[in-house]
């Protein structure tokens, strides 16, 4: 990028934006993360609002859901009071100076228009207000997910650095060693990853939890412990997390060990590693280069794969009924919890998208090519 | 090239193992009959020699649903599969042999969408959709959010042949884009688009299998994901009823092995850098 102040070297005052591109010209990290929070801003704001208008596009409102199932029993006038309070709750209708439901002529609630619900939306959302869930009225949506969000993050984190980090060293063993080390590592990785989540989750709780009783089967902790931190509730706790966490860390591991076997392999055919070896390079050095190479594309893997892997562990949280945000979605689906479905899922984007971002960095920091500022933007 | 495929053990085993799952799923009911309105026994019925594989929740025959789920579960897998190949191949193609502004907006699109989760888009989708969810639709929403990924990765390869000489040779004689693209880049990629049709055939059928399990499956029909659906919602398991959900779970297993390895198997042929 060329400015102004290059080709007058003679200016004193520089101009707010030549001095800004002389700074990330110099600084190329920080041009690449500046960048890439900027795409991710945008990214954000898309996600943010389908999340908002895909809920919107089927004709029933939540309120008429609600309405369908708690209307029955009620006579007409608390039915009606209650139908006011839910229309307010999720606004859906304008609100005249005193707080009430404008109405037109013929009594009907006057409804807000998409832009303005839109806008509520945001401001709600930003303030961590995801509003009440239906089913369990009036309990805040937020409080559910609080509940169901450490368990998620405690089955999911660990297992997807931990499978990730197992997959790849056996995807580099195998390639770097081939002979009997391959001819295992890749076929079990083969099956391994072919295998989808849940059905692997099937079969373990089927095989472990029901016929020969090894683990719990089902749930999170033992029914008469409550979540605390005690010794009794994390034993209690961590009886129950082995299922699961083995279901998805060993399809985890397969899909790696596949990926960075033929990056390694590729990477070993490459003319720079045999330059290398002809020049007598040390072999540990050459290996080095090597796996720093093959790492990177794998890092982008483990983002994209942070997305596919959600929805995979969602399902098997469903088999475990294991108490985490599949659950809450799983028992929000049945009911019609339109809050709770859109609760979870704005946060299960946001923390895939911050997942992305973050492995985004640290290529940043680890791509030598960005560091030199001579990386073409990805 | 098709003689490296054939001495391949792997592309034989995957295509036959899904040639069999076709053939069954296409022939069986012409075969025998299949009944899936009907109860014809208890629930959780063990099998016997009248019912291969007992009885569900409702008494109604297991082997028929399965059979039935086979069915749609391929039968979404190659419309879902066919859909994002498409619309992925065409933005892709397009986008890398055109370049330029409109390749731009393409490109941004794609990642924008790559990074969003498909199955929170389809969640969501499916949950507002409440009635109207058939299998077809299913098998369209899924073609339409999954196609992302193939778009970037044949956008990648169409680019790469946009420079080389037979392609330029062909635009200094004057051939407009259309007869270019599918005359001088759409067979250089065929073998890739196929393995790209693969991988996506599989993934729509594990993403219905998926977005079942979780209570958002057709409504018009019996899938795979279905089966799988209503075994774990009335306690098969606890049961201790494996022919509910294990015969299911296996065939999902073994369709989706099936095109992995075929796709494992044509990528090292067509690539020998990684053998």
């Amino acid at each position: 990028m060329t400015t102004g102040s290059q080709e007058q070297p003679g200016a004193v005052v520089l101009a707010p934006e030549a001095r800004s591109s002389r700074l990330l010209d110099s600084h190329p990290v920080l041009a690449h993360i500046l960048g890439r929070a900027g795409w991710y801003l945008i990214t954000f704001m898309v996600a943010v609002t389908i999340n908002f208008v895909l809920p919107r596009l089927g004709d029933s409102s939540p309120v008429d859901v609600i309405m369908a199932r708690a209307g029955a029993n009620l006579d007409a006038a608390t039915a009606r009071e209650q139908e006011a309070t839910y229309l307010k709750e999720f606004g859906l209708v304008q609100l005249d100076q005193q707080g009430d439901i404008r109405r037109d002529a013929a009594g009907k609630p006057v409804p807000t228009s998409l832009p303005v619900q839109f806008a509520r939306y945001l401001m709600l959302s930003a303030q961590g207000d995801l509003g009440t869930s239906i089913l369990q009225y009036p309990r805040r949506v937020s409080e559910i997910i609080a509940g169901a969000l450490p368990w998620t993050l405690a089955l999911q984190l660990p297992t997807i650095v931990f499978g990730w980090l197992v997959g790849n060293t056996l995807g580099a063993l195998a390639a770097y060693f081939r002979g009997v080390f391959d001819r295992v590592i890749y076929p079990a990785a083969l099956l391994t990853s072919a295998i989808p989540a849940f059905c692997l989750g099937i079969l373990l709780v089927y095989v472990f939890g029901i016929q020969l009783e090894w683990l719990p089967a089902v749930g999170g902790y033992d029914e008469g412990i409550l979540p605390s931190f005690s010794y009794a509730f994390l034993a209690s706790a961590s009886h129950y997390y082995l299922l699961p966490f083995v279901s998805i860390f060993v399809i985890i591991v397969g899909h790696q060990a596949i990926g960075m076997r033929s990056m390694c392999i590729y990477e070993l055919g490459t003319d720079y590693v045999r330059y290398a070896k002809l020049l007598g390079m040390q072999e540990r050095k050459i290996v080095r280069y090597m796996f720093r190479n093959a790492m990177l594309p794998q890092l982008t893997g483990l983002a994209l794969a942070l997305g596919g892997m959600v929805g995979g562990a969602l399902v098997a949280e469903m088999i475990f009924s294991y108490p985490g945000l599949g659950m809450a979605i799983l028992t929000a689906i049945q009911g019609n919890d339109y809050p709770v479905i859109t609760g979870c899922t704005l946060l299960v984007t946001v923390c895939v998208l911050c997942a992305n971002f973050g492995v985004d960095l640290l290529i940043g920091l680890l791509d030598p090519r960005v560091r030199s500022g001579r990386a073409a933007s990805r | 090239m098709f003689r490296g495929l054939l001495r391949s053990p792997g592309f034989i085993l995957g295509v036959g193992l899904f040639a069999l799952t076709l053939v069954a799923a296409l022939l069986l009911p012409l075969l025998m009959p299949l009944n899936v309105e009907q109860r014809v026994g208890l629930a959780y019925t063990p099998p016997s020699r009248e019912h291969w594989l007992g009885t569900d929740h409702l008494g109604i025959d297991m082997w028929s649903l399965l059979v039935h789920g086979l069915r749609s579960s391929l039968y979404v897998g190659l419309l879902a599969g066919t859909v994002a190949t498409l619309v992925g191949t065409l933005i892709g193609v397009y986008g890398g042999y055109k370049g330029g502004l409109l390749d731009d907006i393409l490109t941004v699109a794609t990642n924008l969408f790559l990074v969003i989760p498909t199955l929170i888009v389809l969640i969501l989708l499916s949950s507002s959709l409440d009635e109207g969810r058939s299998l077809t639709l299913i098998a369209l929403l899924i073609g339409l959010t999954t196609w992302t990924w193939s778009a970037r990765a044949v956008r990648a390869q169409s680019s790469s042949l946009r420079h080389r000489d037979h392609v330029a040779l062909a635009r200094i004689n004057g051939y407009g884009t259309f007869h270019i693209v599918v005359l001088h880049i759409l067979p250089y990629l065929a073998s890739y688009i196929f393995m790209v049709f693969i991988l996506q055939t599989a993934s729509g059928i594990l993403t219905e299998a998926s977005i079942s399990m979780l209570g958002l499956g057709p409504y018009d029909s019996v899938s795979l994901g279905t089966i799988l659906n209503e075994a774990i919602r009335n306690e098969a398991l606890g049961d201790g009823a494996w022919w509910a959900f294990l015969p299911a779970t296996m065939l999902v297993t073994v369709i989706a092995f099936s095109l992995y390895i075929v796709n494992t198997a044509m990528e090292s042929v067509f690539n020998p850098r990684l053998r």
